[in-house]
């Protein structure tokens, strides 16, 4: 008997809005992400064109300031925290394990609600003018001294921070509670390892920077002293709370990337992945260190020194996990009979990126390093090749692997390789000479700069426009291979997991009688159900 | 009226903490104060923990965890305390 696909199961936009099947709520969440994936863009898309001359041709400095945040909070928290684990998260982690659906369906549906409610606040700071704290909000300018939509902003922010939460809660019950017969934890999938990762960082951290946005909004209305010192209170202790929360929040953006590319290079390499418990352990080993370094942040703020040496220490160690991955990876790939399909080519560029931001951010967690090329655009560029040219990558790695399973439908393979050839080479151009500009002493967050610094910046935008078409062509031919592209067969990458074994796209409710999983994962090599290169290129 | 008696009962207990709450900061300055206050603080935690959050009634892995939450909120706290005391 073939059972309905999760997509053909009701057509009505109730039937969506109202759905609890976790497939369908990764494609609301797709959707969603994607909106203020451009949004984002376009605030960023500002930020450069304004760049291009040393002089503010564009924007005010007020109306430049508004730009740099907004694009940081929607980037942040309505594009990169949810990215992965919300879409391909709850798409997959079910499918994954062998459950039907995540533990609490109808809080997961809730979880995507609150998410919009939030985005509906940042659109709303967005149309009265936005706010121009950064999307750091240190105080006391945002507590004290900010004349933009701060109290809103910090609203939008408080309510996404309870989808986080929900969405966290959900994916560790359900790793814990709805493993099928035999799925035992030293046989889960690598990408399930580092979404019950991050989980555990989005449940403890996120309700630190929820108490922390009300403290500000305590003291911005109603004058309680909390972090300025006119009122008795301390501005350091805001970043210490900030930190907190935001570091990890850095793995909570990076640890779900790193668990694709261990899915897409095991399955492009047909072999089974090299140290498995390593790889899986490294996970939970960066969930844990991530809590204790986010006074790398704070070098040059006031911090006492000898806390700087520890948090210093701390930091060059949570590469440690971080370097276990690419050297397993990389191990994985020796002798593999590798497949130059779009997944592949968007895992490779990843590695290469995320080795240049984890180098860099050695450089930045030294600390006498650090106090020369702190708040300068060496900073931007590190952190964006391992959120941009890290995460971003392996969200389209994941996307073009998984694209077939979701929806059921082949995508251009050549396509797919030349937009992964042209983000990678639009992210470089944008970014590598930001590196230099920071090193040189080009300070983030000024739009008026010295003449000797607009080559490198008219570089960097010519970059950011390669970068930001080569964004748009995936969702072109995507849309494309909707309608028109071959029907996908079940397992078409030739690629081991539960999630190969059910029709694509996956029936309602993924397996019509619940899988026994009998050995370990990674069993490679599998023979793909169809002939791509000559049926698809 | 079982399950009612405990939960007045905590919650009378935590009226009465907090009337100390109130009476310590009169009757307290400086450091005793803080003292006070935190500990009494930590005792409405434990009683909404413990009985509120029906701790009492769960297994050990769920009072670990629970554990593990108080574990991290001490390494915020013990990173604070390092930064502060040796500025």
């Amino acid at each position: 008997m073939t059972e309905v696909s999760y997509l053909e199961h009701g057509h009505s936009l109730k039937s969506w809005l109202l759905t609890t099947d976790h497939k369908r709520i990764a494609i609301l969440y797709f959707l969603s992400i994607t909106f203020f994936f451009f949004v984002g863009g376009a605030a960023a898309a500002l930020i450069r064109i304004d760049l291009l001359t040393p002089e503010a041709d564009l924007m005010s400095n007020e109306g430049y300031n508004r730009a740099f945040t907004l694009h940081g909070v929607i980037m942040v928290w309505f594009f990169l925290i949810p990215s992965i684990p919300n879409t391909f998260g709850n798409f997959l982690v079910p499918l994954m394990i062998g459950a039907r659906d995540l533990a609490f369906p109808r809080l997961n549906l809730l979880s995507w609600y609150i998410y919009m409610l939030g985005g509906l606040f940042t659109l709303a700071v967005l149309v009265l003018g936005g706010v121009d704290t950064g999307w750091t909000f240190y105080t006391p300018l945002s507590s004290m001294f900010a004349n933009g939509n701060v109290i809103l902003a910090a609203t939008a922010i408080f309510v996404v921070g309870f989808s986080s939460i929900l969405t966290g809660l959900n994916f560790i019950v359900t790793v814990h509670r709805l493993r099928c017969p035999g799925m035992t934890w030293g046989r889960l999938p690598l990408f399930v390892w580092s979404i019950y990762a991050t989980s555990l960082i989005l449940v403890l951290a996120t309700p630190v920077l929820s108490i922390t946005l009300v403290l500000i909004a305590a003291e911005r209305l109603f004058g309680v002293g909390v972090f300025n010192p006119a009122l008795g209170g301390d501005p350091l202790l805001y970043q210490h709370l900030f930190w907190f929360y935001s570091h990890p929040a850095v793995y909570i953006m990076v640890l779900p990337a790193l668990g694709v590319i261990s899915e897409l290079v095991t399955a492009a390499a047909r072999k089974p992945v090299f140290g498995y418990r390593f790889v899986a352990g490294s996970s939970i080993a960066i969930a844990i260190i991530g809590f204790l370094v986010w006074g790398h942040h704070m070098f040059v703020a006031g911090q006492s020194m000898y806390a700087s040496a520890v948090f210093s220490f701390l930091s060059l160690a949570v590469a440690v996990p971080s370097g276990i991955k690419v050297y397993n990876w990389t191990a994985t790939l020796y002798k593999g009979h590798i497949a130059l399909d779009p997944p592949f080519l968007f895992a490779m560029s990843f590695i290469g990126l995320f080795v240049v931001g984890g180098m860099t951010g050695l450089i930045l967690a030294m600390l006498a390093v650090d106090v020369h090329v702190h708040d300068t655009y060496f900073v931007i560029a590190h952190f964006h090749y391992i959120m941009v040219g890290g995460t971003v990558s392996a969200y389209f790695g994941a996307l073009h692997y998984w694209w077939p399973k979701m929806m059921g439908r082949w995508l251009p393979l050549v396509w797919g390789r030349l937009s992964a050839i042209f983000i990678f080479l639009g992210f470089n151009l944008t970014f590598f000479p930001q590196f230099i500009l920071g090193y040189l002493g080009m300070p983030r967050r000024y739009h008026v700069y010295p003449a000797e610094f607009q080559t490198l910046h008219v570089l960097s935008s010519a970059g950011a426009s390669v970068l930001g078409l080569a964004y748009l062509l995936p969702f072109t031919y995507l849309l494309y291979s909707l309608r028109h592209g071959e029907k996908a067969p079940p397992n078409p990458w030739g690629a081991t997991g539960l999630e190969w074994t059910v029709p694509s796209p996956p029936p309602q409710h993924n397996f019509h009688e619940l899988p026994t999983v009998d050995g370990p994962p990674y069993q490679y090599p599998v023979e793909p159900d169809a002939e791509r290169e000559t049926a698809h290129g | 009226m079982k399950v009612v008696a405990p939960l007045i009962a905590v919650w009378a207990a935590l009226l009465a903490l907090l009337g100390l709450t109130v009476g310590a900061s009169l009757m307290l300055t400086g450091t005793p104060s803080l003292v006070v206050s935190l500990g009494i603080a930590s005792a409405k935690a434990a009683l909404i923990a413990w009985v509120y959050m029906q701790l009492r009634r769960e297994g050990g892995l769920m009072r670990i965890m629970a554990l593990g939450a108080a574990f991290w909120l001490l390494i915020l706290l013990g990173y604070l305390a390092l930064d502060y005391l040796t500025r």
